[in-house]
């Protein structure tokens, strides 16, 4: 049984001019020791899946799920409390920007060591023995003394790696990070990445890692699920995904980064031309075909969701045959 | 020719228009000579603050129609080194030579209608209070170019140039998408025809959908004008496509400059390599690189002595710690370098 | 329901799109906007309050029955209609001179409102002026106007407005200047804190490598940005004068008879106050009514101001 199972989650939001689906029925399961990369354009609903799963969404929102169940537990039955211990003891998060996910009022040692005090009933030495470990498996040298700094005296990439020590405290079952390397520049990003993946890899954790950089992608995720306007348009093992895109969208995303070595310097890139559809309201139809460089009139219906070969599955009519009157695909600058 | 003042040649152009001179073909676009930043942090009215040199006696050369990346971590000094073209900073040293003349004294206005900027942040570049129309078009009403009906028309060829429609004109910068108002704030840069665009990470804020389209665009009218492109970015599969030239900064020094075969094809200062090896190519398998770089990230009011790269640095050595290397061309093939090791 | 329509030919790179990457600053549609305002029921109830005030101090000279001065010492302290002893003739009473109080209560709305937006322009200006200033130069500017703000802050208003009243002997001018050059401070420290944020956008930094002039961009780039913040921060302090008007011209330091002031109509009365209670009782609650009116206002248009969520 996978750790984490996901059946047509929705969240709809209530907003000015209606309601806004901001993720429309979407199905993906996590393994235990798993790293599963979420991916998409800005807006597609990477962030309102992760707080659906840690139960952090806005107020307003509304969640509708057939299934959500994390190792066996239904997450849609828990009670507030249930769902308030289960978060810090076995799902964590890991947010994009670190300055707003730690108390800047707090020391770092009683950030660290609160969570496993409370949920594994330790007692504070134990935990600062914990923390401490931690803090130097990350790679933050002269641990004991940063125990007792706070936030705001840490550089960008130390507070990550603070939030990602943090994370681990209580040696959940899974991690969910949104977009944890964004906001740092490369070189700290690639030790951040590296981190993660050998601590996931030691520990056995399963990680849910929210990110729209493809680079980033290939090279720590076990399988990926491609998102576009809210719902998941390809997910595939990742050599599959980036050796046989199946997706027009995906196949779009992968043409359009310059590769050192294949595009030529200064040459064009091929781009995918307009802009996400509206969410607001009712959907109908491939939500990409306003985009799409191969749509037909069949792409007015709903796409089901095509499995391919093994796990590889594709939201697109055309995922699995030949589009019947290929029409050039077009770059417009 | 070359001894006037920029002003007054800038008074005697008309119309934007590409008008190119003969002996432009020699002195570079833009040179930099020794600018310097220095800033002062935490003053007040009676006390006085810490000194942060954000940018320290960079050097450089951009010649006429190409394209000079800068790359570097962040902080290192990148944007205040845009502003300081841009006329948005005076430099606490140094000078900035637009076509062999100096900028140094020399009026906004003259400045602006060689140099112009594309910022980072397509939701903060556009004033959202004001239409389209008005924001192309406030250079020209600035530097009073052209009647209104000229200069309307002026602004409707430009959005144009950079494929927004023409109602767009009418609209809101909040009725646009990130990359439509990406094409405005360039839209807004090329009014004037300039010589020079300094891009300050023009593409990431923008997904790479959209990204790919600005970069295709910002080729294309580099081709039409001629355009000369200082190009900041932090992404080097996008540097790599797009420059000429690349240097490299790094704590508010240039550490590396050379053509774009050079610095990508065989790095020589150890930081190059470092942030080469970083980028991750989407090429599956391969993992994350372990690039060996301490986490020690330099305090930029004080800086480490010698090399300022040498507490990361896993080949320093006791001169890296004691002497600052300098940045020289020392094979003599145009590419200059600032290691002891190199 | 609405149908998000997504077209099935590829449409141009550049179609507006009404895509998900926007934010909403554009000026709302009309029809969104009256739905915004009439969504919000302290806003809406602001709105009417003040609209009629407004509409009464116009048309004052209309609607009053009788003349505001005129005195008739026959019929003096005339209780109102309610009252056993009331008549039509003086709706809510007549005051000890035998003025009529209706009549006086409409032409004070003219005094209070002309009180409140004189004073809120004059310090509007002034604390527009210093904090835009030191918000956008900072450094030793900012230095120098935080300490001027930080000086008045520590100024306690009514004492001060007395004291000045007192030595130059209250009007209807007086009191006005007065206010209007001692409430400015919450313009200056708000108007410098958002000019800080609107500073650094790129949109200056555009407009200043265009090389524009320093008032254009302080006047056509950084204030339309600011004014939403500083109208919220003007019907407060419209609110505010009116009430340190009453204090003033109730402690007798403010406008002077036989002028209709509310603040004046109540202190006038103070004398009759257990008797006939309602001579202060009228003029209280149209100051109550108006204050509210104008801070519901103030309330609304702050969040009707405030940046929503994305989308
Ligand atoms: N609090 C909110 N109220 C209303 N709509 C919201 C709210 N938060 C997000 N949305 C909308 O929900 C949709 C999905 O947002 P989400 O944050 O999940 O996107 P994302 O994929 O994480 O994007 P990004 O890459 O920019 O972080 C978007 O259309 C967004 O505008
Ligand atoms: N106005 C200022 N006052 C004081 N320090 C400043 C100011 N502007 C920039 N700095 C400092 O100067 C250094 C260089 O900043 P700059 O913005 O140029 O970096 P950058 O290379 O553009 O970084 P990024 O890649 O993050 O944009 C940083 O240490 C920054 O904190
Ligand atoms: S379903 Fe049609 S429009 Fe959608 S991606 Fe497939 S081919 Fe394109
Ligand atoms: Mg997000
Ligand atoms: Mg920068």
């Amino acid at each position: 049984m996978p750790l984490l199972e996901v059946n047509n989650l929705r969240v709809d939001l209530p907003v000015e001019a209606g309601t806004l689906h901001a993720v429309r029925g979407i199905d993906f399961h996590v393994e235990r020791g798993e790293m599963l990369c979420l991916v998409g354009e800005s807006g597609c609903g990477k962030s309102m899946t992760s707080l659906a799963l840690m139960g952090l969404l806005p107020r307003k929102a509304r969640l509708t799920a057939d299934r959500l169940q994390f190792d066996g537990i239904d997450l849609t039955m828990l009670s507030e409390r249930r769902r308030s211990d289960l978060r810090g003891a076995r799902m964590s998060m890991i947010f994009q920007e670190p300055m707003t996910a730690l108390n800047p009022a707090y020391t770092l040692g009683n950030q660290l060591c609160e969570g496993l005090i409370r949920h594994r009933g330790v007692s504070r030495q134990e935990a600062r023995e914990r923390a401490i470990y931690l803090l130097e498996r990350v790679g933050i040298s002269a641990a004991k003394d940063r125990l007792n700094q706070y936030p705001h005296q840490l550089s960008g990439g130390l507070r990550q790696r603070v939030m990602i020590a943090m994370a681990l405290m209580c040696e959940p079952d899974l991690i969910i990070a949104d977009e944890p390397t964004t906001a740092l520049d490369v070189t700290i990003q690639a030790q951040i990445l590296r981190l993660l993946r050998e601590l996931q890899q030691e520990f056995g954790t399963a990680v849910i890692f929210i990110t729209h950089d493809l680079g980033v992608v290939a090279r720590i995720a076990d399988r990926v699920a491609v998102m576009y306007a809210g719902e998941v348009i390809e997910s595939a093992p990742t050599p599959a995904l980036y050796a046989n895109p199946a997706h027009p969208y995906t196949r779009g995303l992968l043409s359009c980064i310059p590769a050192p070595g294949k595009t030529p310097p200064g040459s064009r890139l091929q781009a995918i031309p307009g802009v996400v559809p509206s969410l607001v309201g009712h959907v109908e139809g491939c939500a990409f075909r306003n985009r799409c460089p191969q749509a037909q009139p069949t792409c007015e219906r709903t796409p089901p969701l095509m499995s391919l070969s093994g796990d590889h599955r594709a939201r697109c009519h055309y995922a699995d045959r030949p589009v019947p009157a290929p029409r050039p695909p077009e770059t417009i600058s | 020719m070359n001894a006037q003042p920029i002003t007054e040649v800038a008074e005697s152009r008309p119309l934007p228009s590409d008008s190119a001179s003969v002996s432009r073909a020699v002195t570079p676009a833009l040179e930099l000579c020794g600018l310097s930043k220095t800033f002062t942090l935490g003053g007040g009215l009676f006390k006085r603050g810490r000194t942060l040199g954000a940018v320290s006696n960079v050097s450089l050369r951009i010649p006429r129609g190409q394209v000079m990346g800068l790359v570097g971590e962040s902080g290192c000094g990148k944007s205040t080194l845009a502003k300081m073209l841009l006329g948005l900073t005076t430099p606490s040293d140094g000078d900035v030579l637009v076509d062999g003349r100096p900028v140094r004294g020399a009026d906004q206005k003259a400045l602006a209608r060689h140099i112009q900027p594309i910022f980072q942040d397509p939701y903060s570049s556009l004033n959202p209070r004001k239409r389209i129309a008005q924001i192309v078009g406030l250079p020209l009403r600035v530097h009073g170019i052209g009647t209104p009906r000229e200069q309307a028309a002026h602004v409707a060829e430009t959005l144009d140039v950079v494929g927004l429609p023409r109602r767009a004109a009418e609209q809101f910068p909040g009725q646009l998408s990130g990359g439509q108002r990406q094409r405005v704030a360039i839209a807004r840069a090329l009014v004037m025809r300039p010589d020079i665009v300094i891009c300050d990470e023009p593409t990431s804020a923008l997904d790479v959908s959209v990204q790919a389209q600005i970069l295709n665009l910002l080729l294309d009218l580099k081709a039409e004008f001629g355009l000369t492109y200082l190009f900041i970015s932090h992404d080097l599969a996008v540097v790599e496509h797009l420059v000429d030239r690349v240097a490299v900064m790094y704590l508010g020094r240039i550490v590396e400059e050379g053509t774009r075969e050079q610095i990508f094809g065989s790095p020589r200062h150890p930081y190059t390599r470092a942030l080469l090896d970083s980028a991750l190519t989407p090429e599956p398998g391969l993992g994350v690189p372990d690039i060996g770089l301490g986490d020690a990230t330099p305090d930029p009011s004080d800086p480490p002595a010698g090399c300022a790269f040498h507490p990361r640095c896993p080949k320093a050595q006791a001169t890296c710690r004691q002497q600052r290397p300098r940045l020289e061309d020392i094979r003599g093939d145009n590419a200059r370098v600032a290691c002891h090791l190199a | 329901m609405t149908t998000s329509s997504v077209s099935p030919t590829a449409s141009s790179a550049s179609t507006p799109g009404t895509g998900l990457g926007e934010i909403s600053l554009q000026p709302p549609a009309w029809s969104r906007v009256t739905r915004r305002l009439f969504g919000h029921r302290g806003l809406a109830i602001g709105l009417i309050v003040v609209g009629l005030a407004i509409l009464i101090a116009i048309f004052a000279p209309l609607l009053a029955p009788h003349d505001p001065y005129h005195q008739d010492i026959a019929n003096r302290m005339v209780p109102p209609v309610w009252h056993d002893e009331g008549s039509w003739e003086h709706v809510l009473g007549t005051d000890k001179l035998g003025r009529d109080t209706l009549s006086r209560l409409l032409f004070g709305t003219r005094i209070s409102l002309t009180i409140g937006l004189v004073v809120a322009l004059i310090s509007g200006v002034i604390g527009t002026t210093l904090g835009v200033l030191a918000g956008y130069f900072g450094g030793r500017v900012d230095a120098v106007i935080s300490y001027i703000i930080t000086t008045r802050l520590a100024m306690p208003v009514v004492l001060v407005a007395l004291a000045l009243a007192s030595l130059t002997g209250g009007s209807l001018t007086t009191v006005i200047l007065l206010l209007g050059l001692l409430l400015w401070d919450r313009f200056a420290v708000v108007s410098r804190s958002v000019t800080q944020q609107v500073r650094d956008a790129e949109y200056v930094f555009a407009a200043r490598t265009l090389g524009c002039s320093l008032p254009y961009i302080l006047l056509r780039e950084v204030l339309p940005n600011i004014a939403g913040s500083l109208i919220v921060v003007m019907t407060l302090e419209m609110a505010h004068a009116i009430l340190l008007e009453a204090t003033l011209s109730f402690l007798g330091m403010g406008v002077q008879p036989p002028l209709p002031s509310w603040g004046l109509m109540v202190a006038e009365g103070k004398a009759y106050m257990f008797f006939q209670p309602w001579v202060i009782a009228i003029p209280g609650i149209a100051l109550f009514v108006l204050v509210l009116a104008i801070n519901l206002l103030g309330d609304g248009l702050r969040d009707l101001n405030a940046p929503g969520g994305r989308n």
